[in-house]
């Protein structure tokens, strides 16, 4: 009887899933190789037309160099701007991985009541809408070095997007998911564990991605308030320095620099949500009809 | 007792047993919001027995379930668990099982883990729980997709999903609450005839809702009917042969005639529900 039921049921689907696998194989192989291309072409002809404008006007490097000369900036300035990335991803990265392990730990800490949340809502309110740069001196004077200064000013602004989102997904447990859990007797740590913590998972990588995007732009806007020199500083005063000297080409290597150190930050975030969630969640996985 | 529908030798012995797996005396539940759901509702439910609760939308069909299930509180009146040991919750924990209208499946987990989810969190290892898990599924025609996700199966897999759940931990009773009232004809009464199957096999007591009268006449050895405004007990109706129905009883003069009392009955209640208009 179950043999004739698995018929009736599945009988659609295996079939269809064996007959349809090798058309799509073939499509994905040119469709990736455009994936690809198609945007690779885009950058090189927006440099193309970087470099034209730049020599048909006889345009002064110090007003807009062309990419040859910023890439010439890029090799000879290396040991500058090398150590400045490495500062600048450093506090980046830090800044993410105590906003991630903050924000999560406060929002498992906040849904446990409706007390909890109530008594610690304003103070994460206030928090999040006073902008950072206004914190920043205050921040600089309290920091025993710059470093911990631009890290707390990072920290806070990456902390929110991923508190918040957090929040919501511990919030937005399927409530018959939830009765089920009761009526098996699960202790608070295990609805915390195999329910509640998984099904927050895309609203979690929702924040890290916002998060990770605004730890960069937080720590480059903190070390512009703090403006200090000194060996250990990062991409955004090697910036200003840049400025202040007139070497427009090394401006435009640390802001490229930069540019590659947020793309990569959202590439790492993408690839590791699309990890987390490509076997089950609707955000990630491809569609079939 | 009810021995006219004799079930597989398996079971005999507990069906014998004339204690009631739970008795609801005068239960009443009054929401925050005023609304007064159940109004001393008392039932006893028999060993092995496959009890439906049918009435129109809103009469505490689902809160009387609740209820027993220890998903929510009576306002008052008790229940009891005769053939139970109970926990400090006053529940027989891990005797009951609930299949919600929807198949309720985590999404993140394989058909699989699903499954896995009872045993889990009674902290029993995955090696131990595998052969049961696997016999379950194949139980329900499910034994190939153990490693697929939800997402992946149709809506009648997954409410076999559910029901494998609800079964793999060899309940004493499995409460349903309209658990096929979403899907297709064809898949229901193949889901219907499943579910009849496993009770036979396994000999559990089913309490099962519905809103329809051709489902609980199908499927139930006895139907108890509600009525609403306030939700109580308006008649039972028990049936014979629950052992004997398959695809003949379907078209049989018998089932028919059986529809045609309990649909009257079904009208009768909500007549007396909603006097004035
Ligand atoms: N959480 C709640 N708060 C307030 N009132 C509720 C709540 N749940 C149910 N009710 C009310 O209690 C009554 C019974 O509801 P219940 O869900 O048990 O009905 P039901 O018989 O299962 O209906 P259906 O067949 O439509 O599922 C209804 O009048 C409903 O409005
Ligand atoms: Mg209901």
């Amino acid at each position: 009887m179950s043999g004739g039921v698995r018929m009736t049921i599945a009988g659609g689907n295996i079939p269809s899933r064996q007959a349809d696998a090798p058309a799509p194989a073939r499509a994905s192989t040119s469709q990736k190789l455009l994936r690809v291309s198609v945007p690779l072409l885009m950058l090189f002809l927006a440099l193309l037309a970087w470099d034209l404008y730049v020599r048909l006007n006889d345009v002064p490097p110090y007003i807009l160099p062309g990419p040859l000369t910023v890439a010439d900036a890029l090799l000879n300035d290396w040991g500058t701007l090398w150590p400045a990335l490495f500062v600048t991803t450093k506090i980046t990265f830090m800044a993410l991985a105590l906003a991630l392990l903050g924000g999560v730990g406060l929002a498992v800490f906040l849904v446990q009541s409706r007390w909890v949340e109530l008594a610690f809502y304003p103070f994460a309110v206030i928090l999040q809408v006073t902008p950072i740069v206004a914190v920043a001196p205050l921040i600089l004077i309290y920091a025993p070095t710059t470093q911990v200064a631009l890290l707390i000013c990072a920290f806070l602004v990456a902390f929110f997007p991923i508190l918040s989102n957090m929040v919501q997904g511990l919030k937005s447990v399927d409530h018959h998911l939830l009765n089920l859990f009761d009526l098996y007797g699960a202790s608070r740590w295990q609805t915390l564990l195999y329910l509640k913590l998984p099904a927050a998972q895309p609203y979690f990588m929702t924040g890290l991605r916002i998060g990770g995007g605004l730890a960069l732009i937080a720590a480059v806007v903190a070390e512009f308030a703090a403006g200090s020199a000194g060996a250990n500083s990062g991409l955004a005063f090697r910036l200003l320095e840049a400025q202040y000297r007139l070497n427009i080409p090394r401006l435009f290597a640390a802001l490229i620099l930069l540019s590659l150190l947020g793309v990569a930050i959202f590439a790492l975030t993408s690839f590791i949500a699309w990890l987390s969630l490509r076997r089950w969640h609707e955000s990630s996985v491809r569609r079939e009809n | 007792m009810n021995i006219m529908h004799a079930p597989g030798e398996l079971v005999v012995g507990m069906r014998a047993s004339a204690r009631p797996v739970v008795t609801m005396r005068e239960v009443s539940k009054v929401f925050s919001n005023g609304t007064l759901a159940l109004s001393d509702m008392s039932l006893d439910v028999k060993n092995g027995e496959f009890l439906s609760l049918l009435g129109p939308s809103g009469c505490g069909k689902s809160t009387a379930l609740r209820i027993i299930a220890g998903l929510g509180v009576a306002s008052s009146g008790t229940i009891d668990w005769p053939s139970s040991r109970i926990n400090s919750k006053g529940l027989p924990q891990g005797d009951i099982s609930f299949v919600f209208q929807e198949p309720t499946l985590m999404p993140w987990q394989t058909v699989f883990g699903n499954v896995y989810l009872p045993f889990r969190l009674r902290h029993l290892p995955k090696r131990q729980a595998r052969d049961q898990i696997m016999e379950t599924l194949a139980m329900v025609g499910l034994e190939d997709f153990a490693e697929a996700y939800p997402r992946e199966l149709s809506g009648g897999m997954k409410m076999r999903v559910s029901i494998a759940r609800a079964l793999v931990t060899k309940p004493k009773l499995l409460l349903m609450d309209e658990p096929f009232a979403a899907l297709d004809e064809i898949t229901r009464q193949k889901l219907n005839d499943d579910v009849l199957r496993l009770w036979r096999q396994t000999g559990v007591t089913v309490i099962f809702v519905t809103h329809s009268v051709y489902e609980s006449a199908y499927l139930s050895s006895r139907i108890v009917v509600m009525k609403a405004r306030p939700g109580q007990v308006f008649a039972e109706v028990p049936l014979e042969r629950a052992d004997m129905r398959d695809g003949y009883y379907r078209t049989s003069e018998e089932y028919r005639a059986t529809c045609e009392r309990v649909s009257r009955t079904l009208q009768e209640a909500i007549a007396s529900a909603e006097p004035v208009s």
